[in-house]
């Protein structure tokens, strides 16, 4: 038997996800007006879009039930790339601060 | 037995080794896709960062009423429709084919929806001046980078109620099966997850305060 023959958890579970989420979805509306922009109210939505994210993945996606080979097939894969996207800051923080294309 | 047999799928039995992941190929071959997805989300989210953090004018144009209720309606809608997706790969795999057939139209309903209410503000911003390189407020990237997440989303969005039908109605006549309806829901969750981070960082970021 697959684990994708497998009984997923149950409907309650997933209710409970999806109150969650829609929970932390209307967390970062109120974040959002209760601060005003800056690095600070980034990382914190991030950091909800990432729980939910997170809460989608292993319980609406199922992941959680899969192989853990499987697990460690994709994620860390993932996380690398996204993470060696960060390189592109120091130019873009050069831009605003040197303003190499004023004139 | 040929070597064709064994490498284009022809099983026998006793001869073919358990699939590594314990999970059937297409459905591997929809997790390939969907991080492979991811990153592309990834890169345009980073460069809609980069572009952002380098502009000292970036508009800030998103009021409440209408934008960031239209925005909370069409969260709740994508949601739902993840949660009666849900419900419908679980009556496929109980057998329940009617039940099954049912939710993935109530989900492809949800996701027609969705589509309406971005197609709607996407018609507010262009009626207020925005363009792809021009608007009335501040940095002229804001258009080409707004419309570029969003409307990559709306059409992962209107490709996923595409194909929630097409395999629907094909397991109604029996082409499709159970696993089918799995491997959709699996793209129709990821697409729902991927809002999750496009609303705060393209509208909750800019709102006009």
């Amino acid at each position: 038997m697959t684990t994708t023959d497998k009984a997923n958890g149950s409907l309650k579970t997933d209710i409970v996800v999806y109150v969650c989420i829609l929970a932390l979805s209307g967390l970062q509306i109120i974040l959002a007006y209760q601060h005003a922009g800056g690095a600070q109210l980034m990382a914190r939505m991030l950091a909800l879009a990432l729980i939910q994210a997170g809460l989608g993945v292993m319980y609406f996606m199922h992941l959680r039930d899969e192989r853990r080979n499987l697990r460690l097939a994709l994620i860390p894969a993932t996380i690398f790339v996204l993470l060696m996207m960060n390189m592109i800051w120091s130019d873009s923080f050069r831009l605003l601060h040197m303003r190499p294309f004023m004139k | 037995m040929s070597e064709a047999d064994l490498t284009m799928g022809g099983h026998v039995p006793g001869i073919m080794e358990e699939s590594p992941f314990a999970i059937p190929s297409k459905k591997l071959v929809m997790w390939l896709f969907i991080i492979s997805d991811a990153v592309t989300f990834g890169a345009m989210l980073f460069a809609y960062g980069y572009v952002k953090n380098a502009s000292p004018d970036w508009p800030e144009p998103f009021t409440f009423s209408p934008s960031i209720i239209n925005v909370m309606l069409m969260t709740f809608i994508l949601v739902t429709s993840s949660l009666t997706m849900l419900v419908a790969t679980r009556a496929a795999k109980a057998g329940d084919k009617a039940a099954g057939i049912r939710w993935t139209f109530v989900t492809v309903g949800g996701g027609f929806l969705f589509a309406l209410l971005h197609i709607r503000e996407w018609s507010r911003l262009i009626g207020e001046g925005v363009r792809l390189f021009q608007n009335p407020w501040g940095s002229p990237m804001f258009g080409a980078t707004f419309f570029a997440i969003t409307g990559l989303h709306l059409t992962h969005v209107i490709g996923g109620v595409i194909a929630l039908t097409v395999v629907a109605l094909g397991y109604k006549r029996g082409r499709y099966n159970s696993d089918d309806i799995e491997i959709c829901a699996l793209y129709w969750h990821f697409v729902d997850l991927v809002w999750m981070f496009v609303v705060p960082m393209v509208y909750l970021l800019n709102i006009k305060r």
